[in-house]
This record gives C-alpha cells, structure tokens and sequence, in this order.
C-alpha cells in the first residue's frame, strides 16, 4: 500500500485534522520549494478546468513542475490503451499522479497498481477527496471548529458526491444534519443508515424556505436537469431551490453559505455581496488544501 | 420415497438442498458440474413445503471447498449442504459468506471501472441483520443480493 488519496475514507479524523493544519500553514505562505526536483502527472480523463488549475497550481507555487493531459481525447487511452498501461507508462516519469476519470474506482484501481502515490481528483460520481477536505478547511475556517456544528444540504443529495463526502468526513465532529433535497433527488437510504449507526441526529425537508436559522453551514449543490426524468418538475424544483439573499435575514451571524461551484442558478446572485457568502474563498481554499494533500503523499514536511 | 430417492443414493459425497428452482443451474456452473465424471444427480422442481419447489444436487466423492460454499452462499443462501459419508449425513454445513468475494460477480453499477477494463472484481461483504449487501472495493457502491451477477467462467 502507498500513500495514494482515493476517499476520504482513507483518512483517519486525525489525518483529516493534520492536513487542514497544514493547509493553514500554506495559506500563509504559499509559495515554497519544497516540490524542487518533484514532477506531478495531472492524468484528466474528462476535462475539468478548475480542479486541474488548482492541482497544478499547487504544484508550481511549491517549484514542482507538471505534465500530463486535460482530456482523453488528447491521450493515449483514446487509442485503447487500458489505464493499466497508461499508470505504468507515466509512473515511469512522475513522482505522483493526480487523476480524475469518469468511470468510478478508476482512482482505488490506480492506486493499487501504480508504484507512485494516485491523488484522486474526482472519480464519476464517486470521491472526490480534495473538494471534501477544502469544504472542511472552509468550515474550520469560518467557525473556529468542526465539532458540534449544525449543516443544512441543499439540493441533489441523492447524487451529489461532495455531500456523501462531507456527510462521512463530518461523521468524526458530532455534527447535526438538515438534509433538504427535492423527493427525486433524496439522501440515499445508505447515508441514513450510515447516520442512525454514528448516532448522528438527522432531519429531512423537501423544501427550501423551511427555515434553516439555526444552521452554522448551508451546504448549496447543483440540482442538474440530467436528474430528473420529469422536466416539468425540473422547472418547479429549479426556481423553488434558488437561494435567495432575503432567506438569509434571520439566520445565524456564524452562518456561512458554501458550494462545490460551479453554480448553475442555486444561488441568486444578489447573495454574492452578502457575508454571509463563502464559495469563492472556499475555492481558493482549495490551492492550499492540495498544497497539503500534495506534500503529504510525498512524504515531504511542510518546513522544507 | 422422495427423500430415499435423494440421500440413499449417495455412498459419499455432498448433498445440496433446498436450492431455488431458478438459481438451480447457477449452482451447477459455480460448481463446474458440466465436466464432473463421478456419479451425479440434478434435480429440480420437487415440491417443497417450505419453498414451493426447489432444486437438489447430489455430487458423489466431492467435497466443496470454501470459495464454492461462499459463492452458493451469495446465490442461494437458504440452500442446505451435508455432507454424506457411507450413506450418512455426518455434517449439516451453514452456507456463510467469507469477508470479501473476489471475482466471482459482477458490480451491478454501469459505471463502475471494472465493467469496462479486464480488472477483478472484489466486494466487502456487510452483513446487516438478516440483509447482506455487497460493497464494491472500487466504486463503493453497494449491491444488494438480489442484484447479483454471476461472473462467467
Ligand atoms: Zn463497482
């Protein structure tokens, strides 16, 4: 076993805890050479932007260099070639791999194979642990603690991979949960039971402006017209589910909104200037959060 | 006479009862029964009070090892296997499932990575009560045992 990233569930809480430390650290000094001589393969089977400038962001503030592809099209596995073969074949020039790949378990399969630790960037539908663990620095950052904090998720729950992660890497701080989510798109019955065995308290709501004033977090996702068979119920649920800056008057001071982004029409724009407003910081987050996942698969400390 | 007819016939070997009429013949192919030159009965669609009608397979001079326990289990988990031993039933073994089931079935997600490049399979068993579901190592999906794809070898 290598020191691969696949799911969150890889992390104990006090490895989670460690890398949020010291993602703090490279938030106050980005800019390193720690990475010197280090060569990171960013491996994008279906094209994703931001994740991949984030990744290789991260690597060149810490004087590593990158190579790779941003879409199969460009790569070999376009031919037929099996990702077996295309692990092994970038192993053979990269000291880790950052991947993300449409099919699910494509990750844990790289990581099993590869002689070089695999970062998972997104897996389908599955993982995705750096979204996961920049969504924990946010809230840490916003509300001084993980533990004992109440997190209301709105939208496609029942698809929405960044808050199955989240809802598994929270399970560790004795959190609270609102899960408000259109019929269609419900929590799976797995994270339910998930929750009953943690003895997580958990509630459900098929609508958005029941209140959420006692939330701590409002975890925003795209509820995406793909999901719905039904698209007159699409149209209904698309306007119903818009956050909207007055439903924020009554909420706690401590609130903050945060979304995985990019957002489609979830969040009204009008909500951008209020404070309570966080998903841009939290995508700049992300740089140091990968910055700290980086350093950690290759085992290098962060005051080098 | 239906219960001479299945035991008595078999000197040694391993008996096993109680299978669903419909996963009779997946019992045979995990077993590869097709190439077993020894003495060997199939039967099937006998009356059965318990479950309607049920499948039997008498195998003469075999014993099951643990991997095909394990697969039968996940196929047919209220079959009953004893073994015989000069016409008497000396052991009533329970089908258990192992901790994890290596290529033997399917991932029923579409989009999981092993249905689509030559990689083995490997699920975590959960045993959930009187449910067992079945997690995949690679896309952590679950699969339910009423799901369940056979590989085909
Ligand atoms: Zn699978």
């Amino acid at each position: 076993m290598n020191n691969s990233l696949v799911s969150i569930t890889d992390y104990s809480k006090e490895e989670i805890l460690s890398i949020l430390d010291s993602a703090r650290d490279f938030e106050a000094n980005p800019n390193r050479k720690s990475l010197d001589g280090k060569v990171v393969a960013t491996l994008f089977f279906e094209p994703s932007t931001r994740t991949r400038l984030s990744f290789e962001t991260a690597v060149i503030r810490l004087g590593g260099k990158v190579i790779g592809f941003s879409d199969a099209a460009t790569s070999s596995a376009s031919k037929g070639e099996t990702l077996n073969d295309t692990i092994h074949m970038v192993s053979c020039y990269a000291d880790a791999i950052v991947m993300r790949h449409p099919l699910e378990g494509a990750a844990r399969y790289a990581s099993e194979i590869s002689p070089v630790p695999v970062v998972n960037a997104g897996d389908g539908a599955n993982q995705h642990p750096s979204q996961t663990l920049l969504d924990l620095y946010s809230i840490l950052k916003t509300q001084g603690t993980l533990e004992n904090l109440k997190i209301c998720m709105v939208g496609d729950l029942k698809y929405g991979r960044t808050v199955h992660s989240l809802i598994q890497a929270m399970s560790h701080f004795t959190p609270t949960f609102k899960f408000i989510a259109p019929d269609e798109l419900k929590i799976p019955e797995e994270y339910r039971i998930f929750c009953r065995k943690k003895n997580i308290p958990f509630t459900e709501s098929n609508e958005l402006n029941d209140n959420f004033n006692d939330a701590d977090i409002l975890y925003m996702t795209r509820v995406q017209k793909e999901r719905f068979q039904d698209l007159m119920e699409y149209e209904r649920v698309k306007n119903v589910y818009t956050l909207q800056n007055e439903m924020l008057e009554n909420t706690k001071p401590n609130l903050r909104v945060l979304h995985p982004l990019p957002r489609v029409n979830e969040i009204s724009m009008d909500v951008d200037k209020n404070e309570k407003a966080y998903y841009f910081q939290q995508a700049q987050n992300g740089l140091y959060v990968r910055q700290a996942i980086l350093s950690k698969v290759l085992n290098i400390a962060n005051n080098e | 006479m239906e219960k001479e007819l299945k035991v008595a016939a078999l000197r040694n070997g391993t008996v096993i009862d109680h299978i669903p009429a419909d996963k009779l013949f997946q019992v045979v192919s995990i077993l590869r029964l097709k190439y077993y030159d020894h003495p060997l009965t199939i039967g099937n669609n006998f009356d059965s009070k318990k479950m309607g009608v049920k499948g039997i397979i008498k195998i003469s001079d075999r014993f099951l090892a643990e991997d095909e326990t394990s697969k039968i289990a996940l196929i047919a988990p209220n079959a009953k296997i004893n073994i015989i031993k000069e016409y008497q039933v000396i052991e009533k073994r329970a089908l258990v499932l192992g901790e994890e089931i290596h290529d033997v079935m399917h991932c029923a997600n579409p989009v999981c990575i092993t249905n689509h490049q030559p990689i083995p399979t490997k699920f975590f068993v959960i045993k959930d009560e009187d449910k067992v579901r079945l997690k995949c190592q690679y896309c952590e999906r679950e699969v339910a045992q009423d799901e369940i794809k056979l590989k085909k070898k």
